[in-house]
């Protein structure tokens, strides 16, 4: 059960970091878009944690070590460019993983087929406002660019093997799917008026960590807030 | 949640909304005294007064300032309540908690809009606000410190601003009424989700009811001030139901909601903090202790618990976003060509010119 753990700690960690923004947004319309994106990341969450046990058990009661998200999602924040990057890089990827689950025929396929409607709306955001912070002014080219170099580096790991899914006649090709985001997003990029960073990326040290339960530093200060609640009142319902 | 709350009703400082210029600011000329008895026609056979329709410049003026307020409200009640997503107990929880906090923003966006109607940008309504030249329901000036709260908050805040509400769902304008029809619907969601999270909470362990007790321990006095002032210190609140702006008095609303939350408390299993509480058999309503009114005044006037944070949180939001405001504009700028009808859609903008 591990690809679902993997597919559900992307989506519960995004949403719980896209959820930090409510009330914060540049704009209104952003308070409503992005607590959508996080309420779709959430419901997707919860499908895929339930497969594998009791959702809230899975969420507040594992160690940071048990979680199988992609370093990528648990990034903090940033500025909104920041976001913006994180949200272009993973709703692609997502976005793209999806298509081929809901075709694949494996075990996600229902549950691929269903979300995949949802994450096009999420790469439509994420690729509209690369495109307005890129060739919007000199300070929203200048910030934009810095949050994709930023978060290049966790990029590569998206397209390491998953247990349980590349293996088990999903009819996943990792390599196509790397090819396919890379093009997407550097066409998305250069429209944007901005550049794709060069340099390692898929060698980095990062590639891989998040799938084995090795995370980033802000990542632990993050659960600790999520669960901390939930674990001071052992066995309650709520 | 974020009702338009008789407080700000009442208690605006606003001298163009003074409520007795009408017929004094016409009386010379008898086209607008032709124009205004058609008004007052139409509000007295409770016909909607529309955008283009022509209006007294005071009704407009309290309009606006009510929906600004109520819209501020909706923006500034984001706070308390995304205070506690990230920290929510169970993804179940936080998937209403969430969905709650972006229909309040969605509220704003309609309130907003519905003000524009009158001739007056979001932008200068977030001016005003951030200027403190506008105000937002003084409940949010209570902070929001254990979970509980926004069970309390759900059943108790969203609770009075739907009895406030729900008469606006019949306010003689009509872009105000529609938007009001649509956020009540959304609101009694959010009573029903908070009353149940208590109840959760209240059924639970016993740490778990002592936080349930202690939230409502605390909102219980703001909710009802929410009301705003009683009936005999309510400045704005005659001409306001003269203009079917607002159909009911705030003691006669605070009661009914007393009555409402009496029986719903008790099955609750929690304790409203009123010893005076009891049902009137002669009345045929509950009587209730004395609400101390020098701290509703003190909220009022900035002294509250987080008028300052409040109002700095969303100073700072607006300011750190003004770049990306700014590269939206200016990529709009250079990919839209001008659309022709530009100049007659200025055109057709309602009274946009007599509302400055």
């Amino acid at each position: 059960m591990s690809a679902a753990l993997a597919l559900g700690d992307d989506a519960l960690v995004l949403s719980h970091r896209l959820g930090e923004w409510a009330g914060h947004a540049p704009v209104l319309e952003e308070d409503v878009a992005l607590a959508n994106i996080a309420l779709d990341l959430l419901g997707q969450a919860r499908v895929l944690l339930s497969l594998v046990g009791d959702e809230d058990e899975l969420a507040y009661l594992r160690e940071e070590r048990a979680f199988r998200n992609l370093q990528l999602v648990e990034q903090p924040n940033g500025d909104f460019a920041h976001t913006i990057a994180r949200q272009l890089y993973f709703s692609v990827y997502q976005h793209l993983l999806y298509e081929r689950l809901a075709v694949g025929g494996g075990e996600f396929a229902d549950l691929a087929a269903k979300a995949v409607k949802e994450v096009a709306y999420h790469r439509d955001h994420a690729e509209q406002w690369v495109l307005r912070l890129g060739d919007g002014t000199a300070e929203s080219h200048q910030r934009m660019q810095a949050g994709l170099e930023a978060l290049w580096r966790f990029t590569g790991e998206m397209f390491q093997p998953v247990e349980g899914l590349d293996d088990t006649g999903s009819g996943l090709d990792r390599q196509e799917l790397e090819r396919t985001w890379l093009a997407a997003v550097t066409g998305t990029v250069e429209r944007a008026t901005l550049t794709l960073p060069t340099g390692p990326r898929a060698g980095a040290w990062a590639a891989g960590a998040g799938r084995q339960g090795l995370h980033t530093e802000p990542f632990g200060r993050m659960l600790a807030e999520m669960q901390h609640l939930h674990r001071s009142h052992p066995g309650a319902s709520w | 949640m974020a009702a338009v709350t008789a407080d700000q009703k009442t208690q605006s400082t606003s001298g163009t909304a003074k409520a007795t210029g009408t017929v004094a600011g016409t009386a010379g000329d008898p086209a607008d005294a032709a124009r205004l008895a058609a008004f007052d026609a139409a509000v007295a056979a409770d016909d909607r007064i529309e955008p283009r329709d022509w209006m007294p410049e005071a009704y407009r003026a309290t309009l606006v300032r009510q929906m600004a307020q109520h819209a501020h409200s909706e923006i500034i009640g984001m706070q308390p309540e995304a205070n506690w997503i990230t920290r929510a107990p169970s993804l179940r929880r936080k998937a209403i908690l969430m969905a709650k906090v972006q229909d309040e923003a969605g509220h704003g966006l309609y309130l907003y809009s519905a003000a524009e109607t009158l001739g007056t940008s979001r932008e200068e309504l977030l001016d005003k606000l951030h200027a403190g030249r506008q105000r937002y329901s003084s409940i949010f000036n209570y902070p929001t410190l254990t979970w509980a709260d926004v069970g309390a908050i759900g059943w108790l805040v969203d609770g009075a601003a739907i009895t406030n509400q729900v008469p606006l769902c019949r306010c003689s304008y009509g872009p105000y009424a529609r938007a009001m029809v649509r956020i009540c619907k959304e609101e009694s969601f959010h009573q029903r989700q908070g009353y149940e999270l208590l109840l959760a909470l209240s059924r639970g362990t016993e740490a778990q009811h002592a936080m349930a007790q202690d939230a409502v321990d605390r909102w219980w006095w703001p909710s009802l001030m929410m009301f705003g002032p009683p009936d005999d210190a309510s400045s704005h609140s005659e001409q306001s139901m003269a203009w079917k702006i607002k159909r009911h008095s705030n003691d006669e609303l605070r009661q009914r909601f007393v009555d409402i939350c009496v029986p719903q408390a008790e099955a609750l299993g929690l304790t409203l903090p009123d010893p005076d509480i009891r049902w009137n058999e002669e009345r045929g309503q509950h009587d209730f202790g004395a609400i101390d009114w020098t701290e509703f005044q003190e909220v009022l006037k900035g002294n509250g618990p987080c008028n300052e944070q409040r109002i700095t949180q969303r100073r700072k939001a607006h300011e750190e976003g003004a770049w990306v405001r700014d590269a939206a504009a200016a990529y709009a700028a250079k990919h839209t060509t001008p659309p022709v009808q530009q100049t007659q859609h200025a055109q057709q903008a309602p009274h946009v010119e007599e509302t400055a």
